[in-house]
């Protein structure tokens, strides 16, 4: 097991690599620093003076990827690509526009984006599991076609209606929960009891859609046959057989996203002022503070890899078959 | 009136998709095996009943790209000089919607402003209260009347629509019946629709249907602009997914190896940015590059469509790695298959293979996960423009409709109509096409086994 962890780590640095060489062209090859500059203080009457104060005071002066003026080691690690881009596999994010230091933000709105995102998920599983398997009890009948119509609308609604909604009828006419804000602690609860209900919400049709898929394609193999036969009720059957034999495509779709929960989510932290993770991402966007969103990129990427790995070692645990070698 | 026909970028590729389309479809009618699906699909009633809806969005859109502009009166230099503004011969068909704006918000229907105002009366008295709009209603003497006007009108509308409609019925009966359609449910939609559609028309020829916003835009017009803009976001998308994800898929699974290495390689890359980052970050470095080359472009419309173009380009960029992988595995598992065997032993060559045995056998796959992306793109489309990296900002679409009213919400007293039509005609679109997408799978679906053999 060991072995094979080293191993699959050993696989996620050359897709790392990708897509740190990937930002690297995106936002320094594609795109000049000069032009990020000329952007930054305005695009006409703008001085090569203040372009170059710009870029000397972001370290952005430097060559590309090979510096030739500088000896030795100084030769590569004296350019933007590795102070900038490199460093990141260092965790080193370095500063924002503002002069702010990214690692810092990073590790202050892990927190709220995690109260928002954790309950988010545990609370909106266990409903569309729940709400999926009533459906699979049920199948064939009038409820099974009402529920799935239901998930079809539920789906076709935009996320923005949601929220846009959800604010509109809890907070401002029924005066439940304050519109937006956060507060740590249990003062915050009531900050982030709309967001999150609002959250499982906004998949409950895609998501239940998609286990009822999953449950279906269960309950119409042999042992599910052998386990009625047996006498198993109904009950039993699905709690205890097809459930428990789901949980491998179910884990597939869900445990990738766990470590990504850390990132928030863009809209739902924007619209209820969370300052997570996922408004910064907004801010930066929209302050076009390329720094930022070049380390957020890198980060969901890294996280992402996290939860393949983690998807492989929880196959072991619901599946006894599975050895990772 | 002369004119010159424009051709924006993102017209070019909706005519390009509508003539791959075109022959696509004339393809399939001439094979039976291919058509075997359509006939099922054309048998679902809700599926029939989402194209009648599909297809009034799809006549929308399509009109709405047949751009062009005007020639203006004064001459220079004997040369006709036209008028930047670009307009769609949609824009011609309800010129009176684009046109008659108000001074700022109305409610639906309504005949006065929202707010209250200080107007002179006939006296020359001061006094505070809600001005006639322009306009909506104009032509009522009285306010009293708007009920009983909009009433009739409504009514008289939905009646003319529903001869209009029994009319195109009576007219297609031959040829409907001929068809193995779901011919009572098609009829009912349909006569739904047209007296639908003959008391819109009838309403808003004389009233803000849906309200006006800020600066006094008819509401309905906008949403019926944002048709085009979601159409194509959803459907130009898959012009760059398709070759990407047909080509390197089917070369992953059938050649292996180092091209399966590399080809994998890439999309694991790609795959493990989160796509709304991914996008955020190409968006952002696109908006750069327009901003510090406005030489490109000469005038605004042909930027904001560039941009359109650009993020389709970019969301196809960023969405291929999902079908690409479904096809490596059912290319990797087809190329195991005997007959495939059989061709290598007979020393057919791997493109013929490729081409001849392979593809035929997954375009289901294609033709499912197209149809299946089209509505997520389209909501997609909403949130990235929320986000600051969808359309641009002068581009009619959902997103910037529902971002400029969004705080509309909080006024005293409030503005809901601009959300409430935005929101209402995305759900219209994406669930009709959610329907419709059900269908196709359902009925191309091979593991779905079926006890009904169409002859």
């Amino acid at each position: 097991m060991i072995a094979y962890l080293i191993r699959r780590i050993l696989y996620a640095l050359p897709i790392l690599i990708g897509v740190n060489l990937l930002t690297f062209t995106l936002f320094f090859v594609v795109n000049t620093p000069d032009d990020m500059a000329r952007m930054q203080l305005g695009i006409k009457r703008v001085t090569p003076e203040a372009i170059e104060k710009w870029k000397q005071q972001r370290g952005y002066d430097k060559p590309l990827l090979l510096n030739s003026a500088a000896s030795g080691t100084d030769k590569i690690t004296d350019t933007v690509f590795w102070q900038k881009s490199a460093s990141m596999f260092a965790l080193d994010f370095g500063y924002s526009d503002d002069g702010r230091s990214i690692g810092r933000e990073i590790a202050t709105r892990m927190g709220p984006s995690l109260a928002i995102a954790l309950p988010t998920f545990l609370i909106g599983l266990m409903a569309y599991v729940s709400f999926a398997l009533l459906l699979t009890l049920f199948r064939a009948t009038g409820l099974d076609m009402a529920g799935v119509a239901l998930c079809v609308l539920l789906m076709s609604v935009s996320g923005l209606f949601y929220i846009i909604g959800g604010q509109f009828v809890v907070s401002k006419l029924w005066h439940l929960v304050p519109i937006s804000g956060y507060d740590g602690g249990m003062g915050g609860f009531k900050f982030v009891v709309l967001p999150i209900v609002i959250g499982v919400m906004g998949s409950v049709g895609s998501s239940s859609r998609w286990y009822r898929t999953i449950f279906l394609e269960e309950i119409g193999k042999d042992y599910v046959r052998t386990a009625r036969a047996k006498g198993l009720s109904e009950l039993a059957v699905l709690f205890r057989h097809v459930l428990k034999n789901a949980m491998i495509p179910i884990l597939t779709g869900v445990v990738v996203v766990i470590p990504l929960l850390f990132m928030g989510s863009l809209l739902t932290e924007s619209f209820f002022g969370i300052p997570g993770l996922g408004s910064y991402t907004i801010d930066a966007i929209n302050a076009q503070d390329f720094s930022v969103v070049r380390a957020m990129v890198f980060l969901g990427s890294l996280l992402y890899i996290f939860g393949l790995i983690l998807t492989d070692i929880s196959y072991t645990i619901v599946d006894p078959r599975v050895r990772l070698s | 009136m002369s004119f010159m026909p424009v051709i924006l970028w993102s017209d070019a590729l909706v005519f390009m998709l509508l003539a791959s389309g075109v022959v696509c479809a004339w393809y399939i009618r001439q094979h039976e095996h291919l058509l075997l699906p359509w006939r099922r699909v054309a048998q679902s009633s809700t599926a029939m009943r989402s194209l009648l809806v599909l297809s009034l969005f799809l006549i929308v859109g399509l009109l709405d790209t047949l751009h062009y502009r005007v020639a203006l009166p004064e001459k220079n230099a004997g040369e006709t000089v036209y008028s930047p503004e670009v307009l769609s011969a949609f824009d011609k068909l309800v010129t009176q919607l684009r046109t008659q704006t108000e001074k700022t918000y109305s409610a639906p229907l309504a005949i006065t402003l929202y707010a209250k105002e200080s107007i002179t009366d006939k006296q020359g008295n001061v006094i505070r209260d809600y001005p006639r709009l322009r306009y909506g209603g104009a032509h009522l003497p009285d306010i009293q009347q708007r009920d009983g006007d909009v009433l009739w009108r409504a009514l008289l509308g939905a009646a003319v629509g529903l001869m209009i409609g029994l009319m195109i019925a009576f007219g297609s009966r031959r040829w409907l019946s001929q068809r193995d359609l779901p011919l009572r449910p098609l009829l009912i939609t349909m006569l739904t629709i047209s007296a639908f559609l003959g008391m819109l028309v009838n309403l808003a020829a004389a009233y803000h249907v849906l309200g006006t916003d800020k600066v006094g835009q008819d509401v309905l017009y906008l949403a019926l602009k944002s048709i085009r803009t979601g159409l194509i976001i959803g459907t130009v998308t898959t012009l760059v997914t398709l070759p990407l994800a047909l080509l390197l898929g089917i070369a992953a699974g059938y050649l292996r190896g180092w091209v399966d290495d590399v080809i994998q390689y890439v999309y694991t890359v790609l795959s493990s940015i989160p796509s709304v980052l991914l996008i955020a970050a190409a968006v952002l470095m696109m908006q750069v590059a327009i901003d510090t080359h406005p030489h490109w472009f000469d005038n605004s419309a042909s930027r904001a469509d560039l941009r359109l173009v650009f993020l389709c380009l970019i969301l196809g960029v960023t969405s291929w790695t999902g079908l690409c992988r479904l096809l490596r595995g059912e290319t990797l598992k087809l190329r195991e298959m005997e007959y495939i065997q059989a061709a290598q032993a007979f020393g057919v060559s791997s493109m013929r293979i490729l081409t001849r045995h392979i593809m035929p056998n997954v375009m289901h796959i294609v033709l499912i996960s197209l149809v299946m992306d089209f509505s997520g793109l389209v909501l997609a489309e909403a949130v990235l423009s929320y986000v600051g990296v969808g359309v641009d900002p002068s581009m009619i679409s959902f997103g910037t409709m529902i971002n400029g009213a969004r705080l509309e919400l909080g006024r005293e007293p409030m503005v809901w109509w601009a959300l409430a039509a935005a929101f209402g005609f995305m759900l219209v679109l994406v669930l009709a096409a959610n329907l419709f997408a059900d269908a196709v799978r359902d009925a191309f679906d091979p593991r779905l086994n079926r006890t009904t053999v169409v002859a």
